[in-house]
């Protein structure tokens, strides 16, 4: 296996996809040229040719609505909204269309396709520019939604996202691009809506996605390490559909549970798995379900007040030894 | 809003029930005020306001029974008086959902997405099943491990936020249970049942709490038994010149005290601890607990169970004071007036039989003292003394004595001190 980036676990898996199928085509703005301003589209323009990497004109709501006609009619196009902030100008499209026209029109298209595009905050981009709002799209029912954090996943997730027939919400995070890890060679599909356990344990679960799944391992290896406690990670990989027994199965194991989100805590992604496991598991809980996410607040520019209001490893340890704590497992 | 809620008025009580409100909704309510009588497992108390202000809502009607902590009245400002009485607890508190169905509610989405599940996302949830412990704070885990146990959960102590039971604290009180021969079968035994010629009647509060304590102590505490014939001649003697000075110092008209054969023995057995302080302890799991006061508890018979008063300081009282506090206390705990402190604490027991005409008998001892003395009757029997066939009064006393605490040469050492004392009752009250 190689170890390579995220990014480039993304450009491979765009390259192997557009080799492998000739209806796949790729469209966004500075994709083609410019190569993307997250260089995930890097070189494709030069080996695939503008009819099949299109540039298009700094408009969301009119490119993906031509994306959404073009899967109508038998294509798979692979949209790049630069960051998941510029989706909402194509709420509409996104949500009354691409969502909706399977089941309005009786089944009679399918709407085979991914929009790309990265969310999440850190990079000081500013209130507007950091959002963490894929529970808007996980809300929608017809959309799928899918939240990779690794390279592997990114690489297995972007190839099994292209071959679905619906369309898929595929969600990077600008924090994950340069992070690098093992990536299986050749053909390499993960199935849509089946959660990861990135690190089995017996005392708590940890459930994240995305960025912050990263975090949540990071810190059960190092509470493994410094105090033996044993916690085991849950990747959603995918909001949407949620893989809820995963989750379950882990509670029930562990009958303690802490969510790590980037999101906002209200109504938040962590607020749907909390549901999840007090109407699944609630005769295994020793303990209330805790959440960890983004201070309730447009994200500030400044460095030092961004890095207070998102959710980091500090605070879930603690939240950590909270829930520990109320079971009296350290005691 | 102040909330008033059921005491801890003892230490075994783990449930209240308000007889009586001796203030009703509206009234105003002064610190210090009596509020409600509250009848525990072994007493009827009073129950002061800790607030000031107005009555505003009586939570837990008279007669009913609640757990210790429970909200059973509101004080307020009188904003909210006239509310009148009902349950204050939130119907979500008072009846916990049953497990939901572990399966959750939605189906994953299946092969051809896009098309909505027709089912509505809801969770199913089945009535109340907890019954008395619904108020009891506990995680769903404590809960679910408690009800396949067949545990109690108001008999668990919580250490969890806010003292939720958690399920380290289940586990602990589970596995007491089991460590058990026969765990709780005689408080709650559901081998037993009744026939159609058999009528069923309810364990009131105290036989309940004497059933768990008699069997705790029966499961847990190793006894041995000493027997011994004194010689009660000098001690029924001793009893009549007493009781007879006592007429004679009482002027006309006035009513004589009297001492029973009973408290001579409590004044024995009271001095006898005193000369051997390795029996007037406690054993307590990892050390012995010496005490250094002498407090002996009488055992009482209720119309409806058993209580120990306790007399305290006995070793420094007169018969006198020893007759007046037992029937004192037997009197008051007849009638469910004893303070909690009044039956708590004893560092022995005496238990007597005897006005019955039991010749002997062996007890049960109430922990954590280190033994009871079970007293039979003083009666005349036919005693070889000097080489010679003669009547004299005899009287076998038992002592039930807690292994772990005592060896048998100590507890012997002990009877014959009691025995010389009872035989020679003069110095005994020397």
């Amino acid at each position: 296996m190689a170890v390579i980036t995220y990014r480039q676990a993304l450009n491979e898996t765009l390259r192997s996809e557009l080799l492998r199928d000739p209806d796949v085509f790729l469209m966004g703005e500075e994709i083609g040229i410019f190569e993307g301003s997250y260089k995930i589209t890097a070189g494709l323009l030069k080996e695939f040719g503008p009819e099949r990497v299109r540039d298009t004109p700094i408009a969301e709501e009119g490119f993906v609505g031509a994306a959404i006609g073009a899967a109508m009619l038998g294509l798979r196009p692979v949209v790049e909204i630069m960051t998941i902030n510029f989706s909402i100008v194509a709420l509409d499209q996104i949500v009354n269309h691409a969502a909706k026209i399977h089941t309005m029109f009786g089944g009679q298209s399918k709407v085979p396709m991914v929009i790309r595009t990265p969310g999440g905050g850190g990079q000081q981009l500013a209130a507007t520019h950091s959002q963490n709002i894929e529970v808007w799209y996980a809300h929608v029912p017809g959309l799928k939604v899918v939240v990779p954090s690794t390279p592997a996943d990114a690489k297995g997730l972007l190839a099994a996202s292209i071959r679905d027939d619906d369309p898929v919400m595929f969600i990077e995070h600008l924090a994950l691009y340069n992070t690098k890890g093992e990536v299986p060679e050749g053909d390499y599909v993960i199935p849509i809506g089946k959660a990861a356990v990135t690190k089995e344990g017996t005392d708590i679960t940890i459930v994240s996605y995305s960025r912050m799944a990263a975090v949540a391992l990071d810190v059960a290896k190092r509470l493994e390490e410094d105090e033996g406690v044993s916690a085991e990670v849950v990747d959603l990989r995918s909001l949407r559909p949620l893989d809820r027994e995963t989750i379950l199965a882990s509670v029930r194991k562990t009958s303690k549970a802490v969510i790590l989100e980037e999101d906002w805590l209200s109504y938040g992604v962590g607020a749907e798995i909390a549901a999840t496991i007090q109407e699944g598991a609630f005769d295994y809980l020793d303990a209330p379900v805790r959440r960890v996410a983004a201070a309730e607040i447009p994200l500030p520019y400044s460095k030092p007040l961004e890095l207070a209001a998102l959710p980091d490893a500090t605070a879930l340890v603690k939240v950590i030894h909270e829930t520990l704590d109320a079971t009296r497992f350290r005691s | 809003m102040p909330e008033v809620f059921m005491p801890r008025l003892s230490d075994t009580m783990q449930e209240g029930t308000v007889s009586t409100w001796t203030k009703k909704v509206g009234d105003r309510v002064d610190k210090g005020d009596i509020l409600a009588e509250i009848e525990t497992d072994k007493a009827t108390m009073e129950l002061e306001a800790y607030d000031a202000g107005v009555l505003e809502r009586i939570v837990v009607e008279a007669g009913k029974t609640v757990p210790i902590g429970e909200i059973i009245a509101v004080i307020g400002d009188g904003s909210g008086a006239g509310k009148g009485t009902g349950t204050g607890v939130p119907a979500g508190e008072a009846t916990p959902a049953a497990p939901a169905a572990d399966t959750p509610p939605e189906p994953p989405v299946s092969a051809a997405p896009g098309i909505p599940t027709a089912q509505p996302v809801a969770a199913a949830t089945a009535g109340p099943t907890a019954g008395n412990t619904a108020a009891v704070k506990a995680s769903p885990l404590a809960r679910a491990i408690a009800r396949d146990a067949g545990l109690d959960l108001s008999t668990v102590r919580g250490s969890g936020p806010g003292g939720r039971i958690v399920r380290a604290d289940v586990e602990a009180a589970v596995a007491g249970l089991r460590s058990a021969p026969t765990p709780a079968s005689a408080v709650s035994s559901s081998a037993v049942r009744s026939g159609p010629d058999d009528e069923e009647l309810p364990l009131n509060k105290v036989r309940r709490i004497t059933a768990r304590r008699l069997v705790e102590s029966k499961q847990q505490v190793p006894h041995f038994y000493l027997t011994r014939t004194i010689d009660a001649e000098e001690l029924v003697q001793a009893r009549a010149q007493i009781n007879a000075g006592l007429a004679a110092i009482t002027p006309n008209g006035g009513t004589a005290s009297k001492v029973s054969v009973n408290d001579l023995v409590v004044k024995a057995v009271a001095s006898a601890l005193r000369a051997h302080p390795e029996v007037n302890v406690s054993f307590a799991g990892d050390k012995l607990i010496k005490h250094n006061r002498v407090h002996v508890g009488i055992a009482v018979s209720l119309d409806d169970g058993l209580i120990v008063p306790v007399i305290r300081d006995t070793d420094t009282l007169t018969v006198t004071q020893i007759s007046a506090a037992s029937t004192d206390l037997a009197t008051r705990a007849r009638a469910g007036k004893l303070k909690p402190d009044e039956f708590t604490g004893g560092t022995f027991s005496v238990t007597n039989l005897g006005m019955f005409g039991v010749d002997e008998f062996s007890a049960i001892i109430n922990p954590p003292e280190p033994a009871i003395l079970a007293v039979g009757r003083a009666k005349q029997e036919a005693v070889v003394r000097d080489g010679q066939i003669v009547a004299r009064h005899t009287m076998r006393v038992t002592l039930s004595v807690d292994h772990r605490a005592v060896d048998g040469a100590g507890g012997a050492r002990f009877l014959a001190t009691l025995a010389s004392l009872l035989e020679n009752p003069f110095a005994a009250l020397a």
